[in-house]
């Protein structure tokens, strides 16, 4: 049936694109027909994400991976490797710690640049068939601990593995459980975090969507481990098909008798309930959420008491977020010293993030720590979205910072990240081009945490609402230099006062921008302008009366009658009626209408 | 379903399953057997994957195609969604994005029936960690 | 006990584990300034929501500034109070504070008495630098027969939801909104009259701020006193007299009654009269009325209710129609004292003096908000004439006599006016949990064994603890007797009598911690429990040094009965006297 013995596969990502690859793919075609070669097909292809050695050419069957190709190549490729079968030797990717040439893509180092630890099972399974994920393994890990593991030695497994809090906060997993494993009690509970907040962020709902029985699993362990018999998953109601797939793995694992009473015949119980959240940020904080789970309003007390004391209903009790959860069984099953074999000195494993912004592919990958932005963002991501100049990226969500070009090649993990003025976070990572305002993007964080705030301490309460009012002063361009100043003194009051991780990290994003782009803040208060064009309050459409030829085009399209002229007379745009919509400027044929 | 009640037994079923899997409950026809997986998570669905996995359950069916069409969570691909995994038989899985329907009838037209790729692969970038 | 040591700005300090930062600070002189913090000690009231961050200070070893009022000590800490981080960081979360907040301090009710003002104050601050126009929360305001709530003033403190709620246990207020709208609100911002407040006040009482106060009437009594066609009568509560001094600057405990009757005086009404005679009379209805269901229920009588519960404070009444409706037969039907002093007035002494009742106006002088809505109540009204025209608190007693020039703290003491100004010992204590059913007693058992009580001083029956239960040997009848101040503790001993548990004979219940010397409507305790207990001293002083400290040897009430009333519970007392209970839950659920 294969009309085709040989595949050329050609990049056509936009970093490729720009190197030729258009170019190369017509003349892999031009040779072939020339050469009468018909069951040989070309094919253009996603992005490799392997821009840095572009353009990239593939050869199927055998999984040849040849880089920076040129026009010039393509001959030799088609005499030497389709038609005598011997590889391109000169065009294979060298490996610059052997020096040695790497035939096969899947020994290349890039394609270990993603991992998947967490998403193991992700679009691999049907998750909502539990045969296809214990044929990958599901519950052999809480089999192993049942059977051949004491609690002490498992919390002693996680304790090595160097496993820390995916949520954000980056709490050693295994002395979480070990504080809550210490507080005796009639009654302790394990609950797991699914109260993903972050804009942005979805790594929780791809897990628990794509591979529930991973978090059903690693809680009964926990269960096991800390001496709890209940789970309880806080999901946000609007996840609702993350819902459902709990609700029928939940179920199935009922049937099977991985969660119930005396799982696999160990005399362990363990049970699963949801209880659902109506989506408030600040839920995603601890305490705040044992609080929407019993029913009071969801918002932060103080800490100690811990939830390891004082939890849910006022017994011990451990939470842990989604994907730190779907860490566990393969730590179990592979053993602490593989997992602490991944990542960097404090940070250990893979950690999932959710690249988007101005990056050609935006979604949710898996890399291990210590990877650098450079390699997620121009590697992984494929680079800025046009071709622009890369400016900043965010992490961390709304507690994050604005990382710069200079952070590029700083390894990524907890410690690097908050040293560096953002933070881990959940996950978001949000890349920024040359077109992004730093001010604005400050702005747009505040706004979304003066929202999300729950309004019980001061500082996070009306600090914040007031950062958000000095920042939309300065994009409005009626900041002065002591707003600034202002700034910069209320965002570390906050961040010093404020009663939980969510106000206390609210003004990362506006100290993280002053601190990288503060002659864009300046810029917006002395000059009144926005250097990358976004403010629109401090943007001017100008007619330049040298290329405008009175077409009366712009006039005709403004809707609010800015511009007037005569015919065939320069015209001119009153600037206290311009809405800056920008419609004129895309009108106008003669490129005579610019933005200042 | 009968309980699970021991690790024993947990280990038997696992090892069952892994071939039933893999051979998608289709016995040792395997070899002929296409296998496409959608990636049904909420970014999938949002884009239209339900449309596309009911496409090619009817169209398999319709063609005499005998292959198994399976939900899978998200794979990452975000951008290019909806996203689906095809195997056919003696070749390595390859993954499409943008599948709308009109690229769905040529997947199902161009590649599954002969072989001929199409534009909209998606270079697979990371690598799973087994067990 | 473990011990802690610790240094605190250079000095070392040495604390109970268990400790806070600003307890353990406060014992070696070093003031943290706080806002949302209270604690009432022995009341069981700890507001502890650490949500003001105006006690922030320095740990060392901490990344951020801590606040002392939620803060352990632990062995070895270094903390600073004053550091120049501290300050920036307290006077920019100052404020912030400020920054959304009315700035109509001459004009508000709570001017003087506002913590926040006594913070921008202590902390001279004297402009808020942020701009002008930036926002401010705006509510609705709200205006109930008691208490007034202008939310654009709550600082969020939580206070009030806490005495509402974990107190009180009436559950009226609660956070709602977020972030920068958060407010402190009744469900689904209903108004507070349709609400299950009980109107007890409590939340006015430790508001910080001028956010929750009560409803003001010293203007309309200064317009009775002014009309020349009015005959003006007041009555003073007795929790009054212990507590009006703190407003002119004297002691708390300091007795003022005969101070008191002479502003009264020269305020300009016509009668002074005094609450406490009508407590008596409650004395002589309701422990009748006790004596009555008690012989009856040891004469095996199986319809009779027992325990019978006090019926004198409003929030109280309040709370069980609209939580315990089910039980509204136990209570007494005794009306409480300013309730039995209006129908008096308005009858008997009106007709000694041949005036109509519209034409005399009934002002009363309580320690408590709950009695303004107590006096509107429509069973307490003939033909839209309410028995009791107006109820002022302390507070605007205060100020009443301050608009009216008078030095309060030169005057010579004078007496009440009689008929309705002569009272015992027993009616001064109904000022205090425990009074009223002390008072009951000491008639009930001359009453009910025919012999002379001598030590008329049940001091088994007094204290501040929230629920107590006392036994009372009459004559060898072993009576029982339960106690409960706060709403609360009344709902414990409530949820005990409905579940069978409990038996006793007899059930005081006073809504306010400490009773009504802690009422709502008394000069502000600011957090400070010990006011109360001298209070509560003063009250039993009081007492001591009446000639006579039984409600029954009253001569004037004897007097009254001899000439109008005929005897308890006959027909006009029942007229007069006596009331009945509605169904509340049912009201609000069915509207």
């Amino acid at each position: 049936m294969a009309k085709y013995k040989m595949h050329i596969l050609v990049c056509g990502g936009t970093g490729c694109k720009a190197s030729n690859s258009g170019g190369i793919a017509k003349r892999f075609e031009e040779v072939l027909k020339e050469r009468g070669l018909e069951d040989v097909q070309v094919i253009t292809t996603g992005c490799f994400g392997f821009c840095e050695k572009g353009p990239i050419v593939k050869i199927l069957p055998d999984n040849t991976f040849y880089v920076e190709v040129k026009e010039s190549d393509v001959e030799t490729i088609i005499e030497e490797h389709i038609v005598k079968g011997r590889k391109v030797t000169k065009l294979l990717f060298t490996d610059p710690k052997s020096e040695k040439h790497i035939e096969d893509s899947k020994h290349m180092g890039f394609y270990k640049k993603q991992m998947r630890i967490a998403l193991r099972n992700c679009g691999f399974i049907d998750p909502e068939n539990i045969d296809e994920a214990i044929a990958r393994d599901a519950y052999a890990a809480l089999g192993q601990v049942l059977n051949h593991m004491t609690p002490e030695s498992t919390i002693e497994e996680v304790k090595k593995s160097g496993l820390r809090g995916r949520g954000g906060g980056g709490f050693p997993t295994g002395l979480k459980w070990f504080f809550a494993s210490k507080n005796k009690a009639d009654q302790k509970y394990v609950v797991c975090n699914a109260d993903e907040g972050d804009p942005g962020a979805f790594m929780d709902r791809s897990i628990l969507e794509g591979d529930p029985h991973s978090v059903l699993e690693a809680m009964a362990i926990c269960g096991y481990c800390i001496g709890a018999d209940k789970g309880l998953i806080y999901i946000r109601a609007e996840y609702p098909l993350a819902i459902e797939r709990l609700k029928i793995a939940i179920k199935q694992a009922r049937e099977y008798g991985l969660l119930g009473s005396d799982i696999m015949g160990s005399g362990f119980n363990f049970d699963i309930e949801l209880r659902y959240g109506a989506g408030a940020f600040v839920c995603g904080e601890e305490t705040a959420l044992i609080h929407s789970m019993e029913g009071e309003r969801g918002e932060p007390t103080v800490k100690p008491p811990f939830p390891a004391e004082k939890g849910y209903m006022g017994k011990p009790t451990n939470v842990n977020n989604v994907e730190t959860f779907a860490n566990i069984p393969p730590i179990i099953l592979k053993g602490a010293e593989w997992f602490s074999s991944i990542g960097t000195e404090k940070s250990k494993g893979t950690k999932v993030f959710a690249l988007a912004g101005k990056v050609n592919n935006v979604g949710l990958i898996e890399v291990p720590m210590g990877i650098t932005l450079r390699e997620v963002i121009f590697e992984i991501g494929g680079g800025i979205k046009g071709g622009k100049a890369f400016k900043a990226v965010q992490t961390g969500g709304p507690s994050g910072g604005c990382l710069t070009a200079k952070h590029l090649d700083t390894p990524i993990d907890y410690d690097n990240l908050i040293a560096a003025g953002s933070m881990m976070g959940s996950g978001g990572m949000i890349v920024m081009d040359e077109d992004n305002c730093m001010v604005s993007i400050a702005k747009f964080y505040l706004d979304f945490t003066v929202e999300e705030s729950c309004g019980k301490c001061t500082p996070c309460r009306v600090g914040n609402k007031r950062l958000y009012e000095l920042l939309d002063k300065i994009t409005k361009g009626k900041g002065t230099m002591e707003d600034i100043d202002q700034l910069k003194n209320l965002a570390n009051v906050i961040k010093d006062t404020a009663l939980c991780g969510l106000g206390q990290t609210a003004p990362n994003p506006v100290l993280s921008t002053i601190d990288n782009f503060y002659d864009e803040y300046v810029a917006h208060v002395k000059d009144k302008k926005c250097p990358s064009g976004e403010c629109k309050a401090l943007l001017n459409y100008v007619i330049n009366p040298d290329k405008c030829i009175g077409c009366t085009a712009c006039a005709r399209v403004c809707p609010v009658g800015a511009i007037t002229g005569t015919v065939k007379k320069p015209h001119v745009i009153d600037q206290s009626k311009c809405i800056k919509c920008g419609a004129c400027m895309e009108k106008c044929k003669f490129n005579a209408i610019s933005k200042m | 379903m009968s309980k699970i009640k021991s690790l024993a037994d947990l280990k038997k079923m696992s090892s069952e399953f892994k071939s039933k899997v893999d051979l998608r409950e289709k016995g040792d026809t395997i070899d002929k057997l296409v296998q496409i997986k959608v990636a049904m998570a909420t970014c999938g669905i949002a884009s239209g994957a339900k449309e596309v996995m009911d496409f090619f359950i009817d169209e398999l069916d319709k063609n005499g195609i005998s292959g198994v069409v399976t939900q899978t969570g998200c794979m990452g691909y975000c951008y290019a969604e909806p996203t689906i995994e095809v195997t056919v038989p003696g070749k390595d899985p390859i993954v499409f994005g943008y599948v709308n329907i009109d690229k769905a009838r040529e997947i199902l037209d161009k590649y599954i029936k002969n072989g001929e790729l199409v534009e909209g692969i998606i270079p697979v970038n990371y690598e799973t960690v087994d067990k | 006990m473990d011990m802690i040591k610790l240094t605190i700005d250079g000095k070392n300090v040495e604390v109970a584990k268990g400790t806070t930062v600003l307890e353990a600070a406060h014992s070696v002189g070093i003031k943290i300034p706080t806002l949302c913090h209270m604690n009432l000690g022995d009341l069981k009231f700890v507001n502890k929501s650490a949500s003001c961050r105006i006690c922030v200070v320095e740990i060392e070893g901490r990344r951020n500034l801590a606040p002392a009022c939620s803060t352990d000590v632990t062995e070895g800490m270094f903390i600073k109070t004053h550091s120049i981080r501290v300050l920036n960081a307290r006077k920019t979360v100052l404020e912030l504070l400020l920054s959304d907040h009315p700035k109509d301090c001459l004009v508000c009710k709570k001017s003087g008495n506002c913590e926040l003002q006594d913070l921008a104050q202590d902390f001279g601050i004297r402009e808020i630098p942020f701009d002008a126009n930036c926002a401010v929360s705006t509510y609705r305001k709200d205006t109930s027969p008691s208490i007034i709530r202008d939310m654009d003033k709550c600082v969020m403190c939580r206070r009030c939801e806490t005495m509402c709620n974990e107190v009180q246990t009436v559950g009226a207020l609660s956070g709602i909104n977020r972030g920068f709208d958060s407010v402190v609100a009744t469900a689904f911002e209903m108004n507070l009259e349709d609400s299950p407040c009980t109107f007890c006040g409590q939340c006015v009482a430790v508001c910080p701020v001028g956010a929750l106060t009560e409803v003001d009437h010293t203007w309309k009594v200064i317009q009775a006193i002014a009309d020349p066609k009015k005959t003006v009568l007041v009555q003073t509560a007795p929790a009054v007299r212990v507590a009006l001094g703190e407003e002119f600057g004297m002691e708390p405990g300091t007795i003022v009654t005969g101070k008191m009757a002479a502003a009264l005086r020269k305020l300009g009404f016509n009668y002074v009269f005094d609450t406490d005679f009508a407590a008596d009379l409650t004395i002589m209805e309701e422990g009748t009325e006790f004596l009555d269901r008690l012989t009856r229920h040891l004469n095996g009588d199986k319809n009779v209710k027992l325990p019978i519960l006090t019926s004198c404070c409003p929030a109280w009444v309040n709370f069980f129609e609209y939580n315990f409706p089910e039980l509204k037969d136990i209570p007494s039907t005794a009306r409480s004292p300013q309730q039995m002093f209006g129908p008096i007035a308005k009858t008997y002494f009106a007709d000694k003096l041949g005036i109509k009742r519209e034409d005399m106006v009934v002002v009363s002088v309580m320690p408590c908000v709950a009695k303004k809505y107590e006096c509107t109540r429509p069973e307490f009204s003939v033909n839209g004439n309410p028995d009791v025209d107006y109820s002022i608190t302390t507070r605007e007693l205060a100020h009443l006599i301050k608009v009216a020039n008078i030095d309060f703290n030169m005057l010579e003491d004078e007496d009440f006016d009689r008929p309705l100004g002569e009272s015992t010992g027993a009616a001064v204590i109904f000022g205090a949990t425990g009074g009223v059913i002390e008072a009951a007693v000491r008639t009930a058992y001359e009453v009910h064994t025919g012999k002379t009580l001598d030590n008329v001083d049940f001091k088994q029956i007094r204290g501040m603890e929230g629920l107590r239960e006392a036994t009372v040997d009459i004559d060898g009848l072993e009576l029982k007797i339960g106690i409960a101040h706060g709403l609360g503790n009344a709902r414990k001993l409530l949820e005990c009598i409905e579940s069978g548990v409990c038996d006793y004979h007899a059930i005081e219940i006073m809504a306010c911690p400490g009773g009504c010397i802690g009422g709502a409507g008394q000069p502000y305790h600011h957090g400070d429990c010990e006011i109360l207990k001298k209070r509560t001293e003063a009250i039993y002083r009081e007492d001591e040094g009446k000639p006579v400290r039984k409600s029954h040897e009253n001569p004037y009430i004897k007097e009254l009965y001899e000439n109008f009333l005929g005897k308890p519970l006959s027909e006009k007392s029942h007229h007069l006297l006596h009331t009945h209970y509605f169904d509340k839950k049912e009201v609000i659920e069915t509207e």
